[in-house]
């Protein structure tokens, strides 16, 4: 037995080239499966685990999955706003505790996502380094968007403009890295946070600048105002784009606050009662808002999912089949290409058996080396499987 | 030690048909077979390694029926008796040099490949010049060389009877010397029989008798 596969180990060598692509061939077609099922698994429970701790989400009403992967997982796709004020009538019937969400913009592609404190507390997330959010400027980064962005406390991080054209719009704001998350192995890990009124300072809801001056010299480019007569040098008006702790008291807010914009709100009822109270308030279906359970979306979103994992099951064993078969007739080609090599070794004295125990010690060195590649394509799967989850699994 | 008696063989389904009436090469005699191409020589030496089987007669090689062996009778008696340097040598080519010399040890479980087998495949190596060239690959030897490297894996087993069919075909005349002296130093050097078939008159003194496959009906 050890000559076997010696000698099915020579050969291999020899014909390196075709027994890596046999290995490779091989050794793709199991791991594509049991990979695909690791990531639906691992998909599946961060997904669930993530809705799970959501007891419930207040968004506008429309797609509940847009919702739930907006408020969840601050993906790209962006629902309908609601106002402060929703969050603000959760609370009011004391039914559940309500935390806000605003997760419109992103910042070097990582999400920009707008909280209050309470937040933080719910989701447990606490700073490995640095301090918590503080002041009207202040972020604290997730642990890998800390990673991605190369970011550490006391760093500056320069927000997106929303558009390089249009002047009124939304300009840059100069943000302050005040702490870096612990790791939490959630889509927290990836986002950037900060307060609510600083995401509405970017929204361009709220600003600081310098003073107003009354009177004045005219210039040219002074615009009377002569309902106050107060006249604006707006080549002295600067706002500011960075928050310090000179400026922070210039920083203020137009119109009413019940009215800024949020994504969600994530609403934490103490109990069943309350949870049912709750849900039955926004039954009215003429209600612009709407009450969604993060678990049964993200349950009927990994329904797809799976259905969609089933189909692409069926499909590779249709090709597992198609490819075992060639891999059948390449050997079998591949042993009527070695019959001069399988003559001289009968006139050897090798029995017909031991020329099958040949051949088959080269298929069994086959099938170790396919399954070698097989368990550290699975390990690296493993150890990205976080990785893989967010890119192919939540949409 | 080797004797044949009314001989018959056909392969079925060809024209082709052999008949030796009477044959016999005493033991340590060295023999040539020359004749005509097709006329069967190669199937002799194939019957009296038990390769092929007769359809009537005796063949008899050490006073053993090889007609009587059943498959694998023959096939351990001709691992253990018999060398055989082929028409077409076959050195493998994922083997070296040395793993081809010792490779009827790796597929026959008779035989056993140990320290003593291979101190004696090294030796040999030597004895034709290939000491230095044990570690390489088939490609890279000479035609002369890898015949010289086929004797050697004929000669590993020591075997008491060497066939050689046309084992200097392919080569210059220099080296169809040094293969013809080598394996009739071999058999020498043992007390083995040797019938090796050729087309080479030049090489015919080598040998103690030359058998015309004229006088056997093909």
């Amino acid at each position: 037995m050890r000559h076997d596969f010696y000698l099915a180990w020579r050969y291999l060598r020899h014909h390196r080239t075709r027994s890596l692509i046999l290995i490779a061939s091989l050794g793709l077609l199991i791991t594509l499966p049991l990979a695909l099922h690791r990531i639906l698994d691992a998909g599946e429970a961060l997904m669930t685990a993530r809705a799970k701790s959501t007891p419930l989400l207040v968004g506008a009403r429309g797609s509940a999955l847009d919702l739930t992967l907006s408020a969840l997982y601050f993906n790209a796709a962006h629902p309908p706003m609601i106002r402060m004020a929703d969050a603000e009538q959760v609370a009011a019937t004391g039914w559940a505790e309500a935390l806000p969400i605003y997760s419109r913009f992103r910042v070097r592609g990582q999400p920009l996502v707008g909280v209050t404190l309470d937040y933080f507390d719910f989701r447990q997330l606490k700073p490995v380094a640095g301090a918590p959010l503080a002041m009207l400027g202040d972020c604290v980064l997730g642990f890998e968007a800390a990673a991605k962005l190369g970011l550490k406390p006391g760093d500056p991080l320069l927000t997106t403009p929303e558009n390089l054209f249009d002047l009124a719009g939304i300009y840059p704001l100069k943000l302050h890295v005040a702490g870096i998350l612990g790791r939490s192995h959630t889509p927290d890990d990836e986002a950037v946070f900060l307060d609510l009124q600083t995401a509405w300072v970017i929204e361009g809801l709220g600003h600081g600048h310098t003073a107003v001056t009354e009177g004045g010299g005219m210039t040219p480019r002074i615009a009377a105002v002569p309902a106050t007569n107060i006249q604006v040098d707006q080549t002295k008006l600067l706002t500011y784009t960075e928050i310090t702790p000179e400026n922070v008291g210039s920083f203020h807010f137009h119109g009413d606050p019940a009215t800024y914009p949020i994504t969600a709100v994530i609403a934490v009822p103490p109990d069943q009662r309350a949870t049912t109270l709750l849900r039955g308030r926004y039954l009215a279906p003429l209600n612009s808002v709407q009450i969604v359970d993060p678990a049964a979306t993200t349950q009927s979103l990994l329904q797809n999912i799976f259905r969609v994992g089933a189909l692409f099951d069926g499909v590779l064993l249709l090709v597992g089949i198609a490819t075992l078969l060639i891999v059948a007739l390449v050997f079998a080609l591949s042993l009527r290409l070695r019959q001069r090599e399988i003559d001289t070794i009968v006139l050897l004295g090798c029995s017909r058996l031991t020329v099958l125990r040949l051949a088959a010690a080269e298929l069994v060195l086959i099938a170790i080396a396919s399954s070698g590649l097989c368990l550290l394509l699975l390990a690296l799967v493993r150890h990205q499987s976080t990785e893989l989850v967010r890119h192919f699994v939540i949409p | 030690m080797i004797r044949i008696d009314d001989l018959a063989f056909s392969y079925p389904g060809s024209g082709f048909s052999l008949r030796v009436p009477d044959f016999a090469v005493s033991r340590g005699e060295k023999v040539a077979i020359i004749g005509a191409s097709g006329t069967g020589k190669t199937t002799l030496l194939k019957l009296i390694a038990g390769i092929v089987t007769s359809q009537h007669g005796a063949i008899e090689v050490d006073d053993r029926a090889i007609h009587r062996m059943s498959d694998s009778e023959r096939r351990n008696f001709r691992i253990s008796r018999i060398g055989f340097v082929f028409q077409e040598l076959e050195l493998l080519d994922y083997l070296n040099v040395f793993d081809n010399i010792v490779h009827t040890y790796r597929i026959n479980h008779i035989l056993t490949l140990d320290a003593e087998v291979r101190r004696r495949a090294r030796a040999l190596a030597e004895d034709v010049g290939l000491g230095g060239k044990l570690g390489r690959m088939p490609r890279d030897l000479s035609q002369g060389e890898r015949q010289r490297a086929a004797v050697c894996r004929a000669l590993l087993t020591e075997p008491g009877l060497l066939l050689a069919d046309e084992a200097t075909g392919n080569l210059d005349p220099a080296n169809k010397l040094r293969i013809v002296d080598l394996l009739v130093r071999a058999a020498d050097r043992r007390g083995a029989t040797l019938i090796a078939v050729t087309h080479d008159h030049e090489l015919l003194p080598h040998f103690d008798r030359v058998v015309d496959f004229a006088q056997f009906h093909a």
